[in-house]
């Protein structure tokens, strides 16, 4: 009884701005669009309270630059958008990338393409946030199911850009960041924060490889590390090179930081996995269904589970070629016409079949326990 | 004044970097060497200093001087300067941009930058033409000049870079050229001392992608043409409308206190019940 007095009722965005602030984040820079905009409302009445930084930028290209040089300036930031403003930020996105430059990018993904459905949600982003900005780059995305994810997710997501420095997408998708659900607001929990650089500045090289695998902190401007930092191919101290051996080595190591740390970076949940042969993969909103739909099919005596994704990029495909063997088949319903299942795919090539909405509704518990009975009968 | 070799060895950046990206004649280094000339005017350390360009031959500025530097995408200097300068208000934040970084692919971040009135220092280095992609046309591109797009002249009507950001709310702006160097030396002080945002418009000579193109010989006979055509403010402001042929206005051209972005949000900040430092 007590633990319920200590509950309350947010929505999805509301959950996700707090857990933002919880992990630290001082500067938000935001450019105002539907289904994200609650975010950019409730942080200019918060962080100002506690002495942080809340701009509204006059677009979301404008929105993804700055948070990008709050950061530089030593201050963890965020940005929240939804589906034409994710396009938008592409290009600094990629600078991010490039210049190894630690932020958060929420994306509330709503229906595309272009201005789409504004008021409908969806899961067509997922691709985007991968590939949307050009070159291979490296990028880490978390999928919430719930408004306490959308909190906890959050703070994660800030964890691994300060500890990688890299920026991390949270995609939410507009169900669940407009939803409201009573949580418990965590109160213990890991929070990273920037590591200082540990050599005199003469010494630092801010893109140096460290024996181990070690990320070299990035100094915050103004203490006397005097660097360069630029979106253009780079040597160990920043500055621009042509030289072959320093451009891949650029290249490999802002994509190898994440390669060689999947175990660290990728996160599941496993249902009902451990004897199932038909295996549900389903993220966000639709793994709620999708676990409504494995209950159903375990009451008609079907071995059916689901693994949920919760790191959606990179991409858990060794979890799924795990399991692959024991499977008859994987179901991936997805609003949207099959991004994910094109992932199953690669890791279980033949055995995956998709369950796709795109009207601007969820996918139905319903719609899923039938494609579950159709691939087991 | 500190002498050359001096001002060489404190602010640029020693091995790696040199020989710069430039060709010869271009007026880009005459306006670097202004702002290190007045940046060692001032109090200034190099590391409370933050050097943000863009992307063009002038985004190249960031890459030689020894600050904080930040060498950001196309347009985008402005967008990453306020992050910067709002994240740590003590950073004195200087953004390097070109006519075509600052007026076209940023403009719309210039105009609003010059609306927040938010203290950064703006120097827009104008030379007519977009050089390093090869001399095509910009927003600053005079009517019926050459350009590699533009290869009948250009039907364009060009910006008034200093007119623009007035009117848009920059609490200083100022006008010069590369034949003027230690009046821009002067303009750049000034406009590192002003609290608000500054623009200073450094016209500057391109001749090889613009120059020749429009047949307008060397190097020093664009300088020349600066020195020919340029009007001090007020003795500019005299001259009858009829009487205008290419004549343009250099010096200060605005200079007026109005309270800075970061003062208010200091008082939202006080309003919200926060603390302010």
């Amino acid at each position: 009884m007590n633990k319920r007095n200590e509950e309350v009722l947010l929505q999805g965005n509301e959950a996700c701005a707090m857990g933002a602030l919880a992990a630290g984040m001082r500067f938000f820079a935001g450019y105002p669009i539907t289904p994200s905009t609650e975010i950019a409302e409730f942080l200019s009445a918060e962080l100002p309270k506690i002495n942080g930084n809340f701009i509204q930028m006059e677009d979301e290209i404008s929105s993804m630059g700055a948070i990008i040089g709050a950061s530089l300036a030593g201050t963890k930031s965020m940005t929240a958008t939804s589906g034409p403003g994710f396009s938008l930020m592409q290009e600094n996105i990629g600078f991010a990338s490039m210049a190894e430059v630690p932020c958060v990018v929420v994306n509330v993904m709503r229906g595309g393409p272009s201005t789409g459905m504004p008021t409908r949600p969806s899961q067509g982003d997922v691709m985007q946030s991968r590939w949307g900005t050009h070159g291979d780059h490296p990028v880490i995305a978390l999928c919430p199911k719930s408004v306490l994810e959308c909190y906890t997710l959050t703070v994660r997501a800030f964890n691994l850009a300060e500890k990688y420095r890299t920026p991390v997408i949270l995609l939410i998708d507009g169900i669940v960041g407009h939803m409201w659900e009573n949580i418990e607001i965590p109160q213990a929990f890991e929070v990273t924060d920037r590591a200082k650089p540990t050599v005199p500045p003469e010494w630092y090289h801010p893109y140096e490889n460290l024996p181990g695998g070690e990320i070299t902190p990035l100094a915050p401007f103004g203490q006397g590390y005097r660097y360069h930092v630029t979106g253009m191919v780079h040597d160990r101290s920043g500055f621009p090179t042509l030289v072959h051996d320093e451009v891949e080595q650029c290249l490999k190591s802002i994509t190898n930081k994440i390669k060689n740390n999947l175990h660290d970076i990728i996160d599941i949940e496993e249902y009902l996995l451990k004897d199932a042969d038909v295996c549900v993969v389903a993220y966000g909103s639709v793994a709620r269904s999708a676990r409504e739909a494995v209950n159903m099919a375990r009451e008609e005596g079907i071995k059916a589970g689901m693994l949920r994704p919760i790191t959606l990029w990179p991409f858990p495909r060794f979890h799924l070629e795990d399991i692959a063997h024991r499977m008859k088949t994987f179901v991936v319903p997805e609003m949207n016409f099959g991004q994910v299942y094109g992932e199953v795919l690669k890791s279980s090539p033949k055995k995956a079949v998709r369950v796709t909405r795109v009207d601007g509704e969820l996918v139905t518990p319903d719609q899923i326990f039938s494609k579950i009975q159709e691939v087991s009968s | 004044m500190m002498r050359t070799p001096e001002a060489i060895y404190k602010y640029l950046r020693p091995d790696k970097k040199f020989p710069h990206v430039w060709c010869p004649g271009c007026g880009i280094g005459i306006v670097m060497g202004a702002l290190v000339r007045a940046i060692e005017n001032t109090e200034l350390t190099k590391d409370e200093i933050v050097l943000v360009s863009g992307i063009g031959c002038s985004g190249r500025i960031s890459t030689y001087l020894d600050f904080n530097t930040l060498h950001t995408t196309h347009g985008r200097a402005l967008t990453f300067a306020t992050g910067i300068k709002l994240a740590n208000p003590e950073l004195t934040v200087i953004t390097v941009m070109g006519d075509g970084d600052a007026t076209a692919i940023g403009g719309n971040h210039l105009i609003h930058a010059c609306r927040r009135n938010i203290d950064i220092n703006a120097i827009i280095i104008n030379n007519n033409i977009y050089g390093m992609t090869g001399g095509q046309y910009s927003p600053t591109t005079p009517m019926e000049s050459k350009a590699s797009t533009a290869q009948y002249g250009s039907i364009e009507k060009p910006f008034d870079i200093c007119k623009l950001v007035e009117a848009c709310g920059a609490t200083f702006v100022a006008r010069g050229t590369t034949f003027h160097a230690k009046m821009l030396d002067a303009m750049m002080l000034r406009a590192l001392n002003h609290k608000g945002f500054s623009v200073v418009e450094a016209m500057a000579q391109c001749p090889v992608q613009y120059g020749r193109r429009n047949k307008l010989g060397t190097p020093m006979d664009m300088m020349q043409w600066f020195k020919d055509n340029s009007v001090s403010s007020p003795a500019f402001d005299k001259i009858p409308p009829d009487e205008l042929d290419e004549q343009f206005p250099v010096g200060v051209l605005v200079n007026k206190e109005e309270k800075e972005y970061i003062d208010r949000y200091r008082d939202i900040v006080k309003k919200a019940g926060g603390d302010v430092p």
